[in-house]
């Protein structure tokens, strides 16, 4: 029979333990002080009364129910509301051990008829029980105390409750009174721990009997919104890719893409030193996936986002408008805030609260401050395939320090990149200017060309560097290259026309010989003609002469004829 | 000493409560159990030695009124509740072990 499970409604746990709790059986949650196990339980609670209709009874044995309450509303939860509607019920047990005599045979059947009249005045499902282990410290009847407890737990499952209990850890055990022996269904660890003044919480399934769980530490948060538990720690490479594509904001960086620009869902990457204008071609895409409608999240581990929105705006870029219709968001924090794991778990979160289309992180260099390589790099990969998986394009800046190792980027990340911009400082003649190529794009042809990358005030503009005999050419020299060129192309130019002038006034001055020399002909050809016809004229009198003459003669002629 | 399973018992008379001398016991039950019914036999004894008629015992069973549990923080049972003269003391168990008892209702050094 397949073990039933109680959905928690705690961000994460119901992925990591495939449904939640187990149902109607008593869960051990336990660890250090200040662990979050108190605030583990009240979530569990009241999303089970929002979410899921199940009433519910807290149990505490430390904290009054004026602490709770107040603890509550620390991650948003309004217990007051939840009691006066009757669908909550908080009890606090107040023992003195100095005001107890113990004197023979007892049981704790009051706290049974405590608890069942609890559960029972409002049809409780879930039931918190924190933390049992004060009775320990209160009675001295060790034996009966366990043996009860043996009989509190039984008597839990008979009531069909899903029950948590919470115990604090122990130093060589699990918990300090050994709980778990009778709680042993599901063990829930809470670790917090500092290193290097950077405090991690983690969440480990110790146990869980006849639930396949992931035997890692997941880390979480305890922010406002409750819990947030991370339920990645390795994925399966399994994304989907896509032929959408998206432009990059810049519309001579989507020609050197093969003319559309980046795939939707893949990360890019650009990589360069400082002040090359990453942070520029990053709000660039920010700028068109908000002008298209859609929805960018902009992570800021360097600058404040007022800073950026002030910087870009002396390039023509107006991101202060998006911020106000909602389209883009920043979230800016310094990176040594807090540890690598604790960021990932806040991004994660804000990344499912915005929901956006396109996530930008710069710098991801900065990250290093609190992680070394191999930990960035890590979180990075859990980070971007949860971020392809979803579809969301990812773009990354990184800094790269050393001019002369550029290709080589700093977190290493370049496996998990699909697109790689890279920028270069070149500097020639006592001038710097910058270079921009496509080291790696997947999926497309891109160009391979080195263009030159300007910054202006209407917006970033690539520029084709000149190629000279020899050298590429930036800056002020491609730009007096290109006037030489120019004034040489003038000059072609004119000889050009010069040459073309001089040929037709050749081709004029034959054209008007020939005329001449026609005409001349023309003249012979006249009066040729009428020599021709004078003659003809005197043959023809000639011929008249002698018909004349021959009618004169006409007697002879008819007799001679 | 018939039915502790009637929700409020009186025993001896009635005495004024200005009587700093005057006590006010109350025993908290789960029925009808053995523990119970030594618990009660043993107050009486206790409460006849040294109490000399000065006192009164309510006795509560929680099955009829789980909702007290609550209200006096009654986790262990039987539990006896001394409410005057004051400070509050608690007694758990069956009140068998009487030198506890008596320390504990502070009737002797302990």
């Amino acid at each position: 029979m397949a073990l039933q499970k109680a959905q928690t409604g705690i961000s994460g746990f119901d992925e990591i333990t495939d449904g939640g709790l187990p149902q109607g059986r008593p869960s051990l949650v336990c660890g250090s002080a200040g662990s979050g196990k108190t605030l583990f339980g009240i979530e569990f609670l009241v999303h089970g009364i929002l979410d899921y209709h199940e009433p519910g009874v807290l149990i505490s044995f430390e904290e009054t129910t004026d602490e709770l309450i107040t603890n509550a509303t620390s991650i948003g939860c309004n217990l007051s509301d939840l009691i006066s509607q009757k669908k909550l019920i908080l009890d606090e047990v107040q023992i003195e051990h100095t005001e107890i005599e113990e004197t023979g045979n007892y049981d704790l059947d009051g706290l049974f008829i405590r608890l069942g009249y609890a559960i029972d005045s409002i049809g409780a499902k879930r039931v918190v029980i924190d933390t049992i282990e004060v009775l320990f410290s209160v009675l001295e009847d060790e034996f009966t105390l366990r043996s009860e407890l043996h009989r509190l737990f039984r008597w839990l499952k008979d009531k069909g409750v899903t029950a948590i209990i919470t115990a604090e850890r122990g130093q060589n055990t699990l918990t300090r009174h050994g709980l778990e022996e009778y709680v042993s269904d599901c063990v829930i660890l809470l670790d917090h721990r500092s290193t290097e003044q950077i405090a991690t919480r983690r969440l480990r399934i110790v146990k869980y009997r006849g639930s396949s769980h992931g035997t890692n530490e997941y880390p979480f948060l305890i922010g406002d919104g409750g819990f947030s538990i991370l339920p990645i720690t390795s994925m399966g490479l399994n994304h989907i890719a896509t032929n959408e594509r998206i432009s990059s904001g810049v519309p001579q960086l989507d020609i050197m893409l093969g003319g559309e620009g980046y795939y939707q869902g893949s990360s890019i990457l650009i990589s360069g030193t400082a002040g090359s204008g990453k942070t520029s071609i990053a709000c660039h895409f920010a700028n068109s996936t908000c002008q298209d409608g859609k929805r960018c999240l902009y992570f800021a581990f360097e600058e404040s986002p007022s800073q950026i929105i002030r910087d870009m705006r002396s390039i023509g870029l107006n991101l202060e408008q998006w911020l106000q219709t909602g389209n883009l968001r920043f979230s800016a924090t310094r990176p040594t805030s807090f540890g690598l794991e604790m960021h990932l778990v806040a991004m994660h979160k804000l990344i499912s609260d915005f929901n956006p289309n396109v996530v930008i992180i710069d710098p991801i260099t900065s990250l290093t401050e609190i992680g070394n390589l191999f930990e960035v790099k890590s979180m990075l990969t859990r980070l971007i395939d949860d971020l392809k998986v979803r579809y969301i394009t990812c773009l990354v800046t990184s800094l790269t320090k050393d001019t002369t190792q550029l290709e080589q980027s700093e977190v290493n990340i370049s496996s998990l990149i699909d697109t790689w911009f890279l920028l270069r400082d070149v500097e020639t003649n006592g001038e710097r200017n910058r270079l921009i190529n496509a080291i790696k794009s997947r999926g497309m042809a891109h160009s391979n060309q080195v263009q030159e990358f300007l910054l202006t005030g209407h917006g970033i503009e690539l520029v084709d560097t000149y190629i000279g005999t020899d050298r590429v050419l930036t800056g002020s020299g491609r730009l007096i290259q290109q006037l030489q060129e120019k004034a040489a192309d003038q000059a072609w130019q004119q000889e050009i026309e010069s040459r073309q002038r001089v040929l037709a006034t050749k081709r004029q001055i034959l054209e008007s010989q020939i005329a001449v020399l026609q005409a001349q002909i023309e003249t012979e050809a006249e009066e040729t003609r009428q020599l021709i016809s004078q003659e003809q004229l005197k043959a023809d009198m000639k011929k008249l002469e002698r018909q004349l003459v021959a009618q004169s003669r006409k007697v002879e002629s008819e007799h001679s004829a | 000493m018939s039915a502790t399973s009637k929700n409020k018992k009186q025993s001896n008379s009635d005495n004024t409560s200005g009587d700093p001398d005057y006590w006010e016991l109350r025993l908290y039950v789960a029925g009808q159990t053995p523990k119970s019914l030594t618990a009660f036999a043993n107050l009486k004894q206790i409460c006849e030695e040294h109490l000399a008629n000065k006192y009164r015992i309510e006795v509560i069973d929680l099955l009829v009124n789980p909702q007290l549990a609550q209200g006096d923080q009654i986790v262990a049972v039987p539990t006896l509740v001394r409410n005057l003269p004051t400070p509050m003391r608690k007694i758990i168990g069956d009140l068998s072990n009487t030198e506890r008892v008596l320390v504990g209702l502070q009737l002797r050094r302990g």
